[in-house]
């Protein structure tokens, strides 16, 4: 129960300032992505069949691995802003609140490391 | 975590049914959300028949009629009875509109009539609209300004500047569209909402008002303003044809306008 005036639950902690880079990085992952989709589903259906050495040979050619990179590394940064909306939207609890977008801050952060060690050393052949 | 369910004391139970006197031939079941803050008892959706030869055309005019000649303790608001009062909104047939804008005929079936969704209920299909009154105060809805008026005049815009507020000024506050959303069901503590959103929206966008970098500052937040994620709905049940979708979404083009 709170008597606390309802302008004053209204304005609440006042405004974060921030957001509109959460916004405008969803916007530019968002466009990115469309090109960059496109490009690698199409890549990849002209590797339909192909073995394990041509697969890294055309990995190995120095655009193919940086759009590689560059489509899974926007992927994972706009699944990350989306997934932190969705945490915001629904888990009202402060702690689980906290928790879950720490883990998918972390996540993220891991599963971005994973994917440009793995690609960069199927493209290096190490 | 979000609530998908009413609690138990919320669930609407079977309520009384109202016969229409004999000799009535066009009949339409009316099945309205009753509840009475006084006893313990749930919600209850009680059925009027209304005999549609001995009403009005509106869904307004059949309330009037219950509360009227059927059963006086029915509790809604009401004031102009032509849409420019707000007063009557409420969710009619699955859809938050104006009872004195929603003409009977457009319903096929029963008319279901509650109260707006997910606010607290007075009484009846009165909500209680306290929070977004007062979110509506915390935008300050008024002009700023430092610069005193003309001594001998208005303050003057350009046609230009003045019809820049088209689409914004015709707001009646009627508050279908904020209980329409389902982020401001969700977060409606933080988020301001797509009807307080387009109040600010008509300030910052108002060519006499000086302090529109405050009036962005204020809305720059995770919560007040981005919990808008463009579902529309609002823009959907406008009863006065009004877009606020489009009002919040040019809150976020100012706001990155003003950064890049």
């Amino acid at each position: 129960m709170t008597l606390r005036s309802p302008l004053g639950r209204a304005r609440g902690l006042g405004s974060a300032k921030s957001g509109v880079g959460h916004h405008w990085a969803v916007i530019v992952t968002a466009v990115g992505l469309v090109p960059l989709s496109l490009w690698f589903v199409t890549s990849l259906i002209g590797l339909v069949g192909a073995d394990y050495a041509v697969v890294r040979g055309w990995l190995g050619q120095p655009l193919n691995t940086a759009l590689f990179l560059l489509t899974v590394l926007m992927v994972v940064h706009h699944a990350q802003l989306g997934l932190q909306v969705v945490i915001e939207d629904y888990v009202h609890g402060e702690g689980a609140k906290m928790a879950s977008l720490i883990a998918v801050r972390l996540g993220a952060a891991l599963l971005a490391v994973a994917m440009t060690v793995s690609i960069l050393k199927v493209a290096f052949g190490v | 975590m979000v609530e998908f369910a009413l609690p138990a004391n919320s669930r609407v139970q079977p309520g009384k049914v109202f016969k229409a006197g004999a000799g009535a031939k066009r009949i339409k079941l009316f099945k309205i959300y009753r509840y009475d803050p006084d006893s313990d008892a749930n919600p209850r959706l009680d059925t009027y028949e209304i005999d549609l030869d001995a009403c009005g055309p509106m869904v307004l005019d059949a309330l009037l009629k219950v509360k009227n000649e059927i059963d006086s303790t029915l509790t809604f608001r009401r004031s102009c009875r032509e849409g420019i009062c707000g007063s009557c909104a409420m969710n009619i047939d699955g859809t938050n509109t104006l009872a004195c804008l929603k003409p009977i005929a457009d319903i096929k079936g029963d008319a279901k009539i509650y109260p707006l969704p997910h606010m607290p209920v007075v009484k009846d299909l009165v909500a209680d609209l306290t929070v977004p009154y007062a979110q509506l105060a915390s935008i300050k809805p008024w002009m700023q300004t430092q610069t005193a008026p003309p001594p001998d005049g208005e303050r003057l815009q350009s046609p230009e500047e003045r019809e820049k507020l088209d689409g914004l000024w015709e707001c009646i506050l009627c508050f279908c569209c904020q209980t329409s959303c389902p982020s401001y069901w969700w977060n409606g503590d933080r988020y301001l909402g797509p009807a307080v959103l387009l109040q600010a929206a008509r300030w910052i966008h108002d060519s006499r008002d000086e302090f529109t970098g405050e009036r962005l500052d204020a809305l720059e937040d995770p919560f007040k303003l981005y919990r808008c994620h463009t579902i529309m709905n609002c823009t959907t049940v406008c009863p006065k044809g009004l877009n606020p979708a489009q009002a919040i979404g040019s809150i976020k083009r100012k706001l990155i306008e003003r950064t890049a």
